[in-house]
Parts: C-alpha cells; sequence; structure tokens
C-alpha cells in the first residue's frame, strides 16, 4: 500500500491565541505612533505647500485640515507625537540598561500611554 | 517577514468533543489543539472534560489523564515533571510555560486552552518542531572556549564571578522565551531570539571563557542580536523567571563599550 503523502507542518497559532502583554503593546504602538506620523507631516507640509500655491488652493487645504476629520486627524498626530516622544525616552532608560524587570517596564509602559493622554489634552488646552 | 495571518494549511478548523467521564461531577473543560500529519486535515481544537476529583494539580497531570483515560493519540513532549527538562513547554492560556509547573488554578477562565508554542512547524498535536531553535543555541558556542594551557585540575572562578551567571544558567531551553518573542516569529530565520541570546551571554560574561571578542563579532549583526526591540515578552513568560531582555541589553552594552 502507497504511503500517504507527507504533509507540510502546519505553522502553530501565534498572534491568534497569544495573551496581549503590556510590554508588547506599549512597544508596537511606539511604531505604530511613528509610522502615523509620516501621514500627519505629509499632512502639513501639503497644507504649507498649498500657502505658496494659490489663494484658493490654500482655502482648499485649509478647509480639509480644519475640517472635523482633519481636526480629529490632527488631535491623534498630536498623541502620536507624544507617545512617540515618551516611549523615547523609555527605550533611552532601557538602553542605559536600566528598568529591565517587568515591574518596572510594565509601570514605564503604562506611564507612556496615561502620559501621553494627559499631554495631550494639556496641549489642546493650551493652543 | 512580518505575516499576520495563518497560512491556509495552518488555519484551525472544529474539533471534535469527546465524552466526559461518567460519573464526575467535578469537570474541568480543555480545549487542545490537535494536528495529525497522518490524515490529510488542517489542524483542529477537539474539547475534553476532566474529572479535577481523580486528577493532579498541574496542566501535565491534565494532559496525562487525558491520554490514558479519554484519547491516547494526544502527543505531547513531557519527562522530569519538575520544570528541570523543559520538555513540556506550551501555551497555556494565552503564555508559554512549562505544563508541569503551571497549575489548573493559575488559569482563571472556566475553559484551559493548550497550542503548541507559538509561530513554529508543528510535528504533531503540541510537539513543535525545534531543529532551528537548536541550531541557533549551537551557533553560539555553548560551551567553554580557552586558549591557554589546560590547567592540571579545573578552570577556576572566583565565587563573585561564579554570581554573574546566576539567573543565566538555569535556562533548561524550553524554547517558551523565543516562541513568545513577536521578532522571533517574524524573523527566525536570521534572529537568533531570546534564549539563545541569553545563552551567548552565560558565556560571554564567564571570567574562563577566553573568547568573548569572537563571541561578540558572531553577534555583531543587524539580525542576530539587534532584532531585539526589548518587548520584553521573553522576561515575562520565562517559567524558571529569568531575565533574557535583560541579557540582551548587556550584550548590546558591551557592542558599544569595546568601541570606546
Amino acid at each position: 500500500m502507497a504511503s500517504p503523502t507527507p504533509r507540510e507542518r502546519p505553522l502553530s497559532p501565534h498572534l491568534q491565541i497569544y495573551r496581549p502583554q503590556m510590554t508588547a503593546i506599549s512597544s508596537i504602538l511606539t511604531r505604530i505612533s511613528g509610522n502615523a506620523l509620516i501621514v500627519g507631516a505629509f499632512l502639513l507640509v501639503w497644507w504649507l505647500m498649498a500657502a505658496a500655491t494659490s489663494e484658493s488652493y490654500f482655502a482648499f487645504a485649509d478647509g480639509v485640515i480644519t475640517s472635523w476629520f482633519g481636526d480629529l486627524v490632527m488631535t491623534l498626530s498630536l498623541w502620536a507625537v507624544w507617545y512617540h516622544y515618551l516611549a523615547g525616552l523609555r527605550h533611552l532608560y532601557f538602553d542605559a540598561g536600566k528598568g529591565m524587570d517587568i515591574e518596572t517596564a510594565e509601570r514605564l509602559g503604562w506611564a507612556c500611554v496615561i502620559g501621553s493622554v494627559v499631554l495631550t489634552a494639556v496641549t489642546l488646552l493650551i493652543i | 517577514m512580518v505575516q499576520l495571518t495563518l497560512p491556509k494549511n495552518s488555519r484551525i478548523v472544529t474539533g471534535k468533543t469527546w465524552p466526559k467521564p461518567e460519573g464526575a461531577t467535578n469537570l474541568r473543560q480543555f480545549d487542545i489543539y490537535r494536528w495529525n500529519p497522518d490524515d490529510g486535515q488542517n489542524p483542529r481544537v477537539d474539547t475534553y472534560f476532566v474529572d479535577l476529583d481523580d486528577c493532579g494539580p498541574m496542566i501535565l497531570d491534565a494532559l496525562i489523564y487525558i491520554k490514558n483515560r479519554i484519547d491516547p493519540t494526544l502527543a505531547f513532549r513531557r519527562s522530569c515533571r519538575e520544570g528541570i527538562c523543559g520538555s513540556c513547554a506550551m501555551n497555556i492560556d494565552g503564555i508559554n510555560t512549562l505544563a508541569c509547573l503551571y497549575t489548573m488554578d493559575e488559569v482563571k477562565k472556566p475553559v484551559v486552552r493548550i497550542y503548541p508554542l507559538p509561530h513554529m512547524a508543528v510535528v504533531k498535536d503540541l510537539i513543535p518542531d525545534l531543529n532551528h531553535f537548536y541550531a541557533q543555541h549551537a551557533s553560539i558556542m555553548p560551551w567553554l572556549e580557552t586558549r591557554s594551557p589546560t590547567p592540571q585540575k579545573e578552570w577556576k572562578q572566583s565565587i563573585e564571578d561564579r554570581k554573574k551567571l546566576d539567573g543565566l544558567y538555569e535556562c533548561v531551553m524550553c524554547a517558551s522565551c523565543s516562541t513568545s518573542c513577536p521578532s522571533y516569529w517574524w524573523n527566525s530565520d536570521r534572529y537568533l531570539g531570546p534564549a539563545a541570546l541569553l545563552h551567548a551571554y552565560r558565556w560571554i560574561i564567564d571570567s574562563r571563557d577566553e573568547a568573548t571578542g569572537e563571541r561578540l563579532d558572531n553577534l555583531e549583526d543587524p539580525f542576530r542580536l539587534y532584532r531585539c526591540h526589548t518587548i520584553m515578552n521573553c522576561t515575562k513568560t520565562c517559567p524558571k523567571g529569568l531575565n533574557p531582555a535583560k541579557a540582551i541589553s548587556k550584550i548590546k552594552h558591551m557592542m558599544v563599550e569595546r568601541r570606546l
């Protein structure tokens, strides 16, 4: 009897089953906020370039950026700036070989999340 | 490369529910990943019921109960049943740990979910293929490298120098840490992962070892060492309470220090 053709081994599930970890989430948020800021930066450049192009084009770009959707994007970008900044400080601290135990790392992660939200609110109140 | 979803042949389908043990009143439900290389089917999750009045307290006890009493085809590795051999590492309730050291009481959800170590090729059921993992360990030269003439008796070490190995030598190579690391999931072909790097550091700081430069040269690579982004899933999950993330950070430190 012919033996059955050997099956390719399946890959065991990973993201689908792994319990979310505070340290992992604060780490991926650093990346997400950093990448999202590229979009925010492009929007700002576009706004400035529109100002240099013509009055009517600036009115259009300004309309987009100050619409409710533009405000939302800019507010999220503001949060991303603060988060990315705080997470960067946390990584500097890690790079110095400090805070590498789970308790401190998780506390610093929460500090980044809560701190970024508070700083965003404070910035919005000031401007 | 990052692939967030599972390949087609790895998608999990609904499995079968095995009958409850007769006359048992104190039951706990176990959902366990199954894959049989011989039946041509996709992986599935089977449901079992364990009689807690007739079973030891650890997850491994429950697995042995299932294998002995309900389904002898369930395959898993185990040996020492006391956390020293590292065989029974698996994903229990969403984290990687040793089935023999993890109690059923530690699982807060009513159903205990058990999968093989994440993002590994599955040999059968809860048994992952660890060949590549072991090859990576071998690549860091896990032995004492010396140039000086071998002493008459043993290679001596001061008490202080010996202390530097604490928190490193205890690793049993169960692969829980490496397979918890997203960086290792996406780049295990080139990134060594926390377990191999912890071992690398164990030999780097051994006062008797005389190949420190060569060891650091081996790791000076954008992937082998520097794919560690301090995600720290490794340290969080280590069933022996070790800190691979810190060991990796110390290697990175030595890389900088030797250039100054």
